[in-house]
């Protein structure tokens, strides 16, 4: 028996992502905004498990998983035989989790972006190896639960802070570089779009509030993902050539108001030790809002 | 056109010749020459695949994945290290069933590190369900580069063709460059089955559970057996046009009447030749089982070359640590039971260790009363 979705979309539903999956949202308007003349590269995690539990699949887009790590140079292979092809018109993206991205893949897209080539990396960020039962990674902020930092007796949950791709971005000088989140749909349309009017390499980097990982109700992914941004510890940005084209201004709110709905953070609230990873985030936040001009 | 050329400069100008369109590679001690000669025939406009610069070979066998999977010819070359970190990219490569056809100049494996020719490399990858295949001297890695784009094209299995680090790589000697008017008589242009194309779109690399993985990986391995039918059809093809002999999977040497025979592969193979000569002219009945393709196995065709041989000795440059030799292994794993000689591993020439007409004359005395147990280890 042959399934075929009635659903015009990109990104089919019928796929296992828990309910509430932030990534979910971001990867569907993603999709949208690209169109159907797109190759899509995809690294081993939540998004490219949940969509294509053989012998289904959730994309009507053609879309390559090859490893955990090579999401990046798959593509540069994509569009060299693309070039050779003359098909200079079809779009390349490269999709990849924080881990994928920030930790076993960074030197890939390094080089990728060493390389100028004309390739769209998608990180959506939900903080930790969700897919494999939450474990920690690059991007894991400071006091987080995660399987790997547990709070204890000797431990606050992750003791460092999040690696800063949006820099690393920057000093390999891509000229399209954004963050965005599940909760702002359209924004995550809307600098999909405007990346591709950029010849070079595109970086875009998605908060995607993970439900089982950060644990909250599934009805919360998007005030939770709205919270990240007015608490000054997810700005969203866009930058062009190394200027700021789009700062979203906030009217923040203390970490706090974040950070409590989240399980993950639970402990930060039992003692002294975990009020001053809190006060350290909200450092981090207001060296956020004053850095990029959030207010 | 014959020339006089270094080993893998001539395989760089072979491959050119068959027009690949996507080239990655990374350099290493001793593949450098072929990536060298391959960027200069690209700057000189005599190149017109796209050539990337990577940054390791994870990367450029990803790549070249990427490429193959979007339907265009490809290829790649490496050795020792760099072969091995590609490992997951290999299995990869040939789970998704891409004609990829990458060149091994083979070298010994780290640690201790050591960039001299020995076959470790090659053989440590064998089960990844790429084709195997080993060349004797410049002439037939030439040859065997211009056949793998044509095997792993209509098998849709990818082909590492293996010479010897240092020893052919980097040995100036008369070479007959397999034209591209004649290749391209022999080769026609890709057509592949299934690609990434917005027109077609398809899932590639999906999650597979218990209940299909196991049929689609003994297709996989069935679709490797059956690739010898194709390499031999093509060998066929490669000698009505080019006028040397093809891959035809094993070769003897005065092995019809040999009652000792030597198995081996690669480079050696030369010196061996020597050795029989001599001996046989003072009447010693000694025979040469030279092996070429060695993924897949060619079971059947070498019980046949050695039903007659009263002692086997397998001679080969690696080894299994903790067991025998790897081809000594994979004889008596897959053919000892259909022999009646007994099968001894030889290990020699590791790590460059220079492998002399004495070792090979050595070796010869030593099997009739070798142990078939263990390995013997000639320095």
């Amino acid at each position: 028996m042959k399934y075929q979705s009635t659903f015009p979309h990109l990104y089919n539903p019928g796929h296992s992502a828990c309910a509430g999956c932030g990534e979910a949202i971001a990867i569907r308007h993603l999709l949208t905004a690209l169109g159907p003349n797109t190759i899509m590269t995809n690294a081993t995690g939540c998004s490219e498990v949940t969509t294509t539990q053989y012998p289904l699949s959730a994309y009507k887009i053609p879309w390559l998983h090859s490893l955990f790590e090579n999401a990046a140079p798959v593509a540069s292979g994509v569009l060299a035989a693309l070039k050779q092809k003359g098909l200079t018109k079809v779009q390349v993206v490269a999709v990849g989790g924080d881990g994928a991205t920030y930790d076993i893949g960074l030197g890939f897209i390094s080089a990728l972006w060493e390389r100028q080539e004309n390739i769209l990396y998608v990180c959506y960020d939900n903080e930790a190896y969700m897919n494999t039962g939450y474990q920690s990674s690059g991007a894991t902020p400071l006091g987080a639960f995660t399987t790997t930092t547990p709070p204890g007796k000797n431990s606050e949950g992750n003791n460092l802070i999040k690696k800063d791709m949006i820099g690393l971005a920057l000093a390999h000088r891509v000229p399209y570089i954004a963050t965005a989140t599940s909760a702002y749909p359209l924004d995550i349309q809307a600098k999909a779009k405007k990346s591709l009017e950029i010849v070079g390499p595109k970086y875009l980097q998605i908060l995607t509030p993970c439900v089982p990982g950060w644990g909250y109700d599934p009805a919360l992914t998007v005030e939770l993902s709205k919270l990240a941004v007015q608490s000054g510890l997810y700005p969203l940005l866009e930058i062009i050539n190394g200027q700021f084209t789009k700062v979203q201004k906030i009217k923040p709110v203390p970490v706090t108001e974040y950070l409590k709905p989240q399980k993950r953070f639970a402990h930060l609230f039992k003692d002294e030790a975990g009020q001053q990873v809190i006060a350290k985030l909200q450092q981090i936040a207001d060296e956020n809002i004053k850095k990029y001009n959030l207010v | 056109m014959k020339i006089f050329i270094g080993g893998l400069k001539a395989v760089a100008q072979t491959v050119a010749n068959c027009q690949p369109q996507v080239i990655s590679a990374y350099p290493i001690t001793p593949q450098t020459h072929v990536v060298e000669e391959l960027a200069k025939l690209k700057s000189a406009g005599k190149l017109t695949a796209e050539y990337i610069r990577a940054e390791s070979e994870f990367s450029a066998a990803s790549i070249v994945l990427g490429a193959a999977a979007t339907g265009v010819r490809t290829y790649t070359a490496t050795s020792s290290q760099g072969l091995l970190l590609m490992t997951e990219v290999l299995f990869n490569i040939a789970g998704m069933r891409l004609p990829v056809v990458m060149t091994c100049a083979n070298r010994s494996v780290s640690a201790p590190i050591n960039i001299w020719n020995d076959q470790q490399d090659s053989l440590t990858v064998r089960d990844a369900g790429w084709q195997f295949w080993y060349a004797e001297n410049n002439q037939e890695a030439c040859d065997l580069h211009v056949q793998a784009f044509k095997v792993a094209e209509s098998t849709q299995l990818p082909v590492i063709v293996n010479l010897d680090g240092f020893v052919l790589t980097h040995l100036t000697e008369e070479v007959d460059i397999p034209e591209a008017a004649k290749i391209k008589r022999f080769l026609p242009a890709y057509r592949p089955v299934e690609f990434l194309n917005p027109q077609k779109p398809q899932t590639f690399g999906p999650l597979v559970g218990p209940a299909d993985y196991f049929e689609i990986r003994q297709e996989l391995h069935e679709d490797l057996i059956k690739s010898q039918k194709n390499t031999l059809q093509v060998g066929r093809e490669f000698k009505k046009v080019f006028g040397r002999a093809g891959n035809t999977l094993i070769d003897g040497y005065k092995l019809a009447d040999a009652q000792i025979v030597l198995v081996s592969f690669g480079s050696v193979i030369g010196t061996m030749r020597e050795v029989v000569d001599e001996l046989r002219a003072k009447g010693v009945k000694v025979g040469i089982l030279k092996i070429i393709t060695y993924r897949p196995f060619p079971t059947e065709l070498i019980i046949k070359a050695l039903a007659k041989a009263k002692i086997i000795a397998v001679v080969e440059k690696d080894i299994s640590l903790g067991g025998q030799g790897i081809l000594a292994t994979d004889l008596k794993a897959h053919a000892g039971q259909k022999l009646k000689a007994p099968i001894s591993s030889f290990v020699v020439g590791l790590g460059g260790r220079d492998v002399t007409k004495e070792t090979i004359k050595k070796i010869i005395k030593l099997a009739p009363k070798a142990t078939t147990t263990a390995v013997t280890f000639v320095g």
